[in-house]
């Protein structure tokens, strides 16, 4: 790198450059002035719609089964549909998302069906993931959508590696990973922005700044300008975006795409938005920030932002609205009393994939807990079941986590 | 004495250590003032300000590594980490820093103010994440101890001793006790030895061991087989670096059989450790095989957790089946 040789000292801080915040629609559906529309189809931005509308219903109804007690566990993307939608839909669908767990709306945007959500969501015998993970850990081959991993920023480099080998492969893809403003302050991060720099790797790394990592608000959690100016560091692209804002973030995420696709270059996204709704169903957000501030943020509702949008241009309208809220309220109903009554995967899933084939030394154990079970099967009703035993009591419900 | 489950026992075990030491410092992920995902470190905040307990940014290998240099400095840091599970991007800070400080340095600098404190283990519903039992990854670290509290009086008693020990201690809660466990603590201070076993139960005909949540499984475990007439003597390790193996070749010794449960995997688990030294020690004492009941070889599942778990009925048979050998 060349330097200029100065002869006075003079200490930087960032506070040199400030980073705008890309922004095309305002809170009543019109565009700012002087914004130029994106060249959305009208199809398409029917298509972002409903995948957000799904999104925030699914959110809804889910959460209100987990209250209920059926359910053990749950997330909502409540108040980032926008920044989570906008950004994939600005991809092709065959590019791969490795996401942190809050963007289900990705899932939706690409055709996960309600049954595929409720299969992972009850860790049913259709469960892809086999009943192992926590409720919203989904993932689908087909979708290009990689499972989620609890373990932060763990999916930031990989996704470095998945697209340097989408590079090598040729095939004009690229990768995109989402990620909390929390999860960006694990060394992962900054692994995986180095490389994906150094090594010219078509990834999109997508930052859902969302002022909370469960009770740290952001100024806790950096000292900076936020996220953003971090790409400097690596000498890579960014741009930050209102990421309530479902236009700016699908026009910025198609640009971004450009650049990694027909360059090879890594791109930083940092969408500004909120968490509306509590961490998880284990948290409650009274303990650390005020309703009125909710409010503040519930003002700017992404989804409601784009609805009045579409409505100015008819490419939507009320009737269509209540008729899909209903339809997807009784889907949603409907699919989780289907999936909570599906049996349990089989015992076997508890060895399979550990590795590609059973080892003799866990099939040993394997055949001890067999035994075990057709010794008390009321004690385990689960696997007594799928070993086709009588069981006096019921099946029990997952518990709490 | 007062009632408290285990985390009033851990928040009351910290209030403590910070009002006599002003050195001690508790930080992690969401321990300011919200109090720790858990609470355990309730109130803290506010009653000894922000610099000595604090939110951290999310970054596990931060925590630890800035423990390991506050420490270092002469403070006496009690670093929180969120689960268990999520501990291993400050393996490298752990295994290769905190454990070998004084050793590298010759007794120039070490970081023995320190305890990392983190809940493990399962039965919560947790899955692949929020379940596991790391500590054999740990009990193969010299210069590191491991110390892992039954119930809210050992808990207490536990970590004061932990956060006074002269070198690092990673402080294993098991968490599904955390609300659970509820028992009588006395309210001053007091502490428990580490490195010293507890014989939690007195017995003649064989020696069952564990540590943290197994113990109460153990004690389910014990009371179907004395119903069948065996009599077993119940030892709690508390910690297992360094571990009693005394204490527990005694007992051996005395019963001539013996039964070690952890929900952590078979291979590489701590029970082979203990496995191994018990057959050098007492080999011509034992009366039947040693028998390990653990989790599977497998990562921590969800749905079957009850299948995979090590639970009474499992070790009760495992007693059952060295006891008629
Ligand atoms: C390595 C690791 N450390 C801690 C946790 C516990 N944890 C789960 S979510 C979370 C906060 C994440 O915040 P952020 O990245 O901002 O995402 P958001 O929840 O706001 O979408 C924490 C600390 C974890 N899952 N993994
Ligand atoms: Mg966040």
């Amino acid at each position: 790198m060349m330097t200029e040789y100065v002869h006075q000292p003079d200490f930087m801080t960032g506070d040199e450059f400030s980073i705008p915040t890309f922004s095309l629609l305002c809170p009543e559906g019109e565009l700012h002035d002087g914004a130029i529309e994106p060249a959305l189809e009208r199809d398409h931005a029917r298509r972002i719609y409903q995948a957000m509308l799904a999104t925030r219903i699914l959110d809804e109804r889910m959460m209100a089964a987990q209250r209920q007690g059926r359910l053990s566990f749950y997330m909502q993307c409540t108040g980032e549909e926008a920044a989570v939608v906008g950004a994939t839909a600005a991809l092709d669908d065959a590019d791969m998302i490795m996401a942190q767990y809050r963007e289900q709306g990705a899932l939706m945007y690409r055709g996960f069906s309600i049954d595929e959500f409720m299969n992972q969501l009850f860790g049913n015998e259709l469960d892809y993931g086999k009943g192992r993970q926590m409720p919203i850990h989904y993932g689908s081959r087909k979708l290009h959508y990689m499972t989620i991993s609890s373990p932060l920023a763990t999916q930031i480099p990989q996704a470095t590696g998945y697209a340097y080998g989408q590079k090598l492969a040729g095939d004009g893809h690229c990768t995109l990973t989402f990620f909390g403003e929390g999860a960006a302050s694990e060394g992962d991060f900054h692994a995986a922005l180095n490389m994906a720099s150094v090594h010219q790797v078509p990834v999109i790394f997508f930052c859902r700044n969302n002022g909370y990592a469960i009770s740290t608000p952001a100024v806790e959690q950096f000292a900076a300008d936020g996220i953003a100016p971090r790409a400097f560091g690596y000498h890579m692209h960014v741009i930050r975006v209102d990421g309530n804002d479902v236009l700016a973030v699908y026009e910025a995420t198609r640009q971004a795409r450009k650049i990694a696709v027909e360059r090879n270059q890594p791109v930083l996204i940092e969408a500004m938005s909120y968490r509306l709704a509590a961490h998880s169903s284990s948290d409650d957000p009274s303990g650390y920030r005020s309703k009125d501030e909710e409010e503040v943020w519930r003002a700017k509702d992404p989804v409601l932002r784009l609805k009045k949008w579409l409505l100015k241009k008819q490419w939507w309208s009320e009737e269509e609205e209540s008729t899909q809220q209903e339809a997807l309220r009784r889907e949603v109903l409907d699919t989780l009393k289907r999936a909570e009554k599906r049996a349990s995967p089989p015992l076997e899933s508890l060895i399979s994939d550990v590795y590609a084939d059973i080892t003799p030394a866990l099939q040993r154990q394997f055949d001890q807990l067999k035994r075990h079970i057709r010794r008390y099967p009321d004690a385990y009703p689960r696997g007594a079941k799928s070993l086709d035993l009588d069981v006096g009591t019921d099946t029990d419900s997952q518990g709490e986590a | 004495m007062a009632t408290m489950n285990m985390l009033q026992a851990i928040n009351n075990a910290l209030d403590i250590a910070m009002a006599e030491d002003e050195k001690v410092i508790c930080f992690g992920e969401d321990v300011g003032i919200f109090g720790g995902v858990f609470r355990a470190t309730s109130h803290l905040q506010e009653k000894y300000g922000k610099a000595r307990c604090f939110n951290t940014p999310l970054v596990e290998q931060g925590i630890i590594g800035f423990a390991n240099g506050l420490a270092a400095q002469g403070s006496v840091p009690v670093a929180e980490i969120q689960f268990a599970d999520y501990i291993f991007p400050a393996f490298d800070q752990i295994v290769n820093e905190t454990a070998k400080f004084r050793y590298r340095s010759g007794d120039l600098f070490n970081v023995g103010g320190l305890t990392i404190r983190t809940p493990y283990g399962g039965g919560i519903a947790g899955g692949l994440y929020h379940s596991q039992s790391p500590e054999a990854y740990f009990t193969h670290t010299p210069g590191l101890k491991v110390v892992v509290p039954r119930n809210p009086y050992q808990a207490k008693g536990l970590l004061l001793a932990a956060i006074r020990d002269p070198d690092p201690v990673l402080f294993l809660e098991p968490k599904r006790l955390y609300r659970a466990a509820v028992g009588e603590v006395p309210e001053e201070d007091y502490q428990l030895p580490i490195g010293e076993a507890e014989i939690t139960k007195e017995g003649t005909d064989i020696t069952v061991v564990g540590w943290g949540a197994q113990m109460e499984v153990i004690g389910k475990a014990v009371e179907l087989a004395e119903e069948q007439g065996i009599a077993c003597e119940v030892i709690d390790l508390r910690s297992l670096l360094p571990w009693d193996a005394d204490t527990v070749v005694e007992s051996v010794l005395k019963t001539g059989r013996l039964v070690v449960s952890h929900e952590a995997p078979l291979t590489g688990g701590f029970a082979g450790e203990i496995a191994a030294t018990i057959q050098e020690r007492c080999f011509l004492y034992l009366e039947s095989p040693i028998a390990r009941v653990t989790g599977l070889d497998t990562p921590f599942p969800l749905v079957l957790e009850k299948e995979y778990l090590p639970d009474h009925l499992k070790i009760f048979e495992a007693i059952r089946e060295s006891v008629n050998f």
